[in-house]
């Protein structure tokens, strides 16, 4: 078990007029190894409850363990959690200031005291794993593509090495090519590395056709938590909450209810291929 | 929440002070600090508390607002009356080791507090019930006759405007950027003064980046809506005096006149 | 009678390096022709960096071409004379929403515009209210544009530019940076400018579901019109777009995938109600 929440809460601006709670009673475990989704839209706690995983944010009540250790004892090492549990924010390329593109990435493993040669060596690494072509290691930052710059914001978290590695909306404003690209290579660093992915978005597309399982937020708490086949199947709730599962989903419904027999919990387009060319295919 | 912090502090409500022009307001105010340093006995101060009572009453904004500014220069205060209260040359009362309390200094670091304190909280009345905007309209205003010598007084004006927009922008970005930086293992807090600054490197960069392109992008929208400077603008809420605000120059004169002849006598 | 007018429009800014000495020169705009008729709603898609912004940019004469000519209502936008009856009559919206909003109360940022413009006082009133009500944003009138969501605020950008009573609106990725709640919301004020009051609209985006309501749709590639044509001729040809870095949307890419094994579908079906019917046709025969 990686990462363990027991009722935690947080409220905004606590003892003025204005305070709310903006995570309620949130009960969470996060094993190593899965690749789990988050949505829900803008204002639902998804953003707060991600700045919790990595201490940036304190809960108000409960608590929250990393590895069986409670991260709010006061021996308890917030800097190492904070590179165990990499956080990549929206616009992530927002936070690049290095004159070079490596010697930015150097920045997180720097600052976590190791020597150069290691610090290097992990740079390289998460340049790679990233997919940034080699001629443009020792390139501004300020230069690159949208893409380019992403992918460089996203290498500077990964330089850390973390055990968990959170994104918040990493495909915000990037082309179709762009959006595909990135998420590929989120997929292989859970496959090949065996990272926890937290993966927070707004495009059900995405988060249907790549996780294992999908947590929907709601006015700070955790509504549904379920693999993405049942977690579509709450689609009209989905809509009341401002949110919409995959296209798909409604094609297959609407297929359902204009008296074509296919399966409701189909979620990728593969999936609605594949069972409508049955359910065609069986009627001719 | 960051969005959420009003600049210049104002205070929302609906009253006669609130709805004046801010172009009495803003006369009104240098007209009052200029009497509290003119004032020579005590029945001026009197009159000026009474003044500022009185309008305090009208803005309808609770005390307890107007007193908050009080607290951040409290400190100055106190060393103000300090330094008035020993340093000054004149005839000993109390004499504490090396330091004479002189019966001058005493009446000095009097007038100094009072002064101060009337000062403060008078300018405050004048933040609270003003919106930012409706100050930068005033000054643009009665800052016109500046322009014959070349002062830009409307792209300053402008100027101001745009960036009590943007700070708390400006503000929530910092957070932003501060808080992905210590996802990467920044350290803000800790070391020598030197490595603390050093430590700011990683945030100003971005920060500075992010100004930079808001400011190119907002001068191309700005252009895209047929912005080219002061020359043949209209207003869309020109400022316009009422029969209030003319009731409050009225009133104006009076204290005026009344603190000419109170505090010289 | 065609607002917009571009013939073989190029574009080539230089790059230099950190000395100034000249590197190369970049052709973002590569012979590019348009013409866009009164109440015509065009998309221009295309992947970033397809030179659909730089193109969008020439349209209010924020650029002008190195080559060629754009008319904006009959006017070369590279004469200086014509240059603000070109900046009112093609209005722009910007993606970032928080970068074009100048005031600090949503009435006073509508009426910018035509502050500029020498609009007596009362009318810029009018003229407020009526661009307000047509995005919806009335009742939002006396808030700080701060405490907007993002396609509030974009509504607030759109009707700034309505109130200056353009002849045709050019969106510039309006969308780009809002969540999904936000883009349909601001697609919706769109589609309405353009149903109701027959607004001009030219609407530059890189999601195709925006795009199913256009009457005529650009597909850019590299400084280049690549293909040209109604939604759903364009959306027919499902490789060539996938080749230049565009998706299809999901009906119509689940249609194409099921007519490559077999099932008869029609080509470029766009909408789910369309594929629904169509394929019960299919099932029923």
């Amino acid at each position: 078990m990686a990462i363990i929440l027991d009722h935690v809460n947080y409220i905004y601006d606590e003892g003025t007029p204005f305070s709310r709670y903006a995570l309620k009673d949130i009960c969470l475990q996060i094993p190593d190894g899965q690749f789990i989704g988050v949505i829900g839209h803008t204002g639902s706690g998804k953003s707060t409850l991600m700045q919790h995983l990595n201490g940036l944010i304190k809960a108000t009540e409960g608590s929250i363990y990393f590895n069986g250790e409670d991260i709010y004892d006061s021996d308890f090492d917030k800097k190492k959690l904070r590179s165990k549990v990499g956080l990549v924010f929206q616009y992530p390329e927002h936070q690049l200031f290095e004159v070079d593109v490596f010697s930015d990435v150097c920045f997180g493993p720097r600052n976590l005291g190791l020597d150069k040669k290691e610090v290097e060596l992990r740079a390289f690494d998460a340049l790679r794993k990233v997919g940034l072509p080699q001629d443009l290691y020792y390139q501004s930052p300020f230069e690159l593509s949208g893409g380019q710059k992403r992918r460089v914001a996203i290498a500077g978290v990964l330089a850390m090495k973390p055990d968990v590695l959170i994104l918040d909306e990493p495909t915000a404003g990037l082309d179709p090519k762009g959006r595909v690209e990135i998420l590929e290579q989120i997929k292989n660093l859970q496959t090949e590395s065996g990272m926890t992915i937290i993966l927070v978005s707004h495009s059900m597309e995405d988060v249907a056709e790549y996780v294992d399982r999908i947590l929907v937020m709601n006015e700070g708490s955790i509504i549904y938590d379920d693999v993405p086949g049942e977690i579509f199947k709450h689609y009209r709730e989905l809509e009341e909450m401002g949110l919409s599962a995959p296209q798909v989903t409604y094609v297959m419904h609407a297929l359902r209810e204009s008296g074509i027999p296919v399966s409701g919990d189909v979620t990728t387009l593969e999936e609605a291929v594949e069972e409508i060319t049955r359910v065609i295919g069986s009627s001719h | 929440m960051l969005r959420d912090i009003t600049i210049g502090q104002y205070y929302q409500t609906e009253s006669v002070i609130h709805r004046l022009d801010p172009r009495v307001k803003l006369g009104g105010t240098l007209l009052y600090i200029i009497s509290l340093f003119c004032f020579k006995n005590i029945g001026g101060y009197f009159l000026a508390a009474l003044f500022l009572a009185i309008v305090i009453r009208l803005s309808k904004v609770p005390f307890k607002f107007m007193v908050k500014g009080m607290r951040a220069i409290l400190f100055l205060l106190l060393i103000t009356v300090a330094f008035n209260l020993f340093l000054t040359p004149g005839e000993p009362l109390i004499t504490l080791w090396k330091l004479h309390i002189t019966k001058e200094g005493l009446w000095l670091a009097f007038t100094m507090a009072v002064r101060l304190s009337l000062l403060i909280v008078g300018s405050s009345v004048m933040t609270l019930t003003t919106t930012p905007n409706h100050l930068t309209d005033g000054m643009e205003k009665m800052l016109q006759p500046l322009r014959i010598f070349k002062v830009p007084v409307h792209e300053v004006a402008m100027m101001m405007s745009i960036a009590l927009r943007f700070i708390p922008i400006l503000l929530e970005e910092t957070d932003k950027i501060m808080k992905a930086q210590i996802a990467r293992g920044a350290d803000f807090e800790s070391g020598n003064l030197i490595k603390k600054a050093k430590a700011l490197v990683p945030l100003l960069v971005p920060l500075f980046i992010s100004a930079f392109r808001r400011a190119n992008d907002l001068a191309m929208a700005m252009e895209a809506r047929c912005y080219r400077g002061g020359e043949g603008r209209t207003k869309m809420k020109p400022l316009i005096y009422h029969k209030r605000d003319y009731v409050a120059y009225i009133c104006l004169g009076l204290y005026m006149v009344v603190s000419i002849v109170v505090g010289r006598l | 009678m065609s607002i917009i007018k571009a013939k073989n429009v190029i574009f080539e800014y230089i790059r230099r390096d950190e000395e100034g000495n000249v590197e190369g020169i970049n052709t973002a705009v590569n012979n590019v022709s348009l013409d866009v008729k009164q109440g015509e709603f065009v998309a221009i898609l295309g992947h970033n960096g397809s030179g659909k912004s730089t193109l969008a940019k020439h349209l209010n004469a924020i650029l002008y071409p190195t080559e060629g000519t754009v008319w904006v209502d009959g006017k070369d936008t590279s004469d200086d004379s014509h240059l603000w009856d070109i900046r009112q009559n093609a209005g722009m919206v910007f993606q970032n929403p928080d970068n074009q909003i100048i005031g600090q109360v949503v009435e006073e940022d509508v009426g910018f515009g035509p502050e500029n413009m020498g609009v007596p006082t009362r009318e810029i009133w009018e003229r407020v209210e009526e661009s307000l009500k047509a995005v919806g944003m009335y009742k939002y009138r006396k808030h700080s544009p701060n405490r907007l969501s993002g396609g509030q605020k974009q509504r607030v950008s759109i009707a700034g530019v309505l109130a200056m009573h353009p002849k045709c609106i050019v969106l510039d990725e309006p969308t780009a940076m809002l969540d999904p709640g936000g883009r349909k919301e601001v697609i919706r004020a769109i589609r309405a400018l353009n149903d109701v009051e027959g607004m001009t609209v030219i609407l530059i985006t890189h999601y195709m579901e925006e795009i199913i309501h256009a009457d005529r749709v650009f597909v850019m590639d590299d400084g280049k019109v690549a293909m040209e044509g109604t939604p759903k001729e364009i959306f027919s040809r499902v490789e060539e777009l996938k080749a230049l870095r565009l998706d299809v949307p999901c009906v119509t890419l689940l249609a194409y995938e099921l007519q490559k094994r077999g099932i008869p579908l029609p080509a470029g079906i766009l909408t789910g109600e369309e594929f629904v019917e169509a394929l019960q046709t299919v099932y029923k025969g």
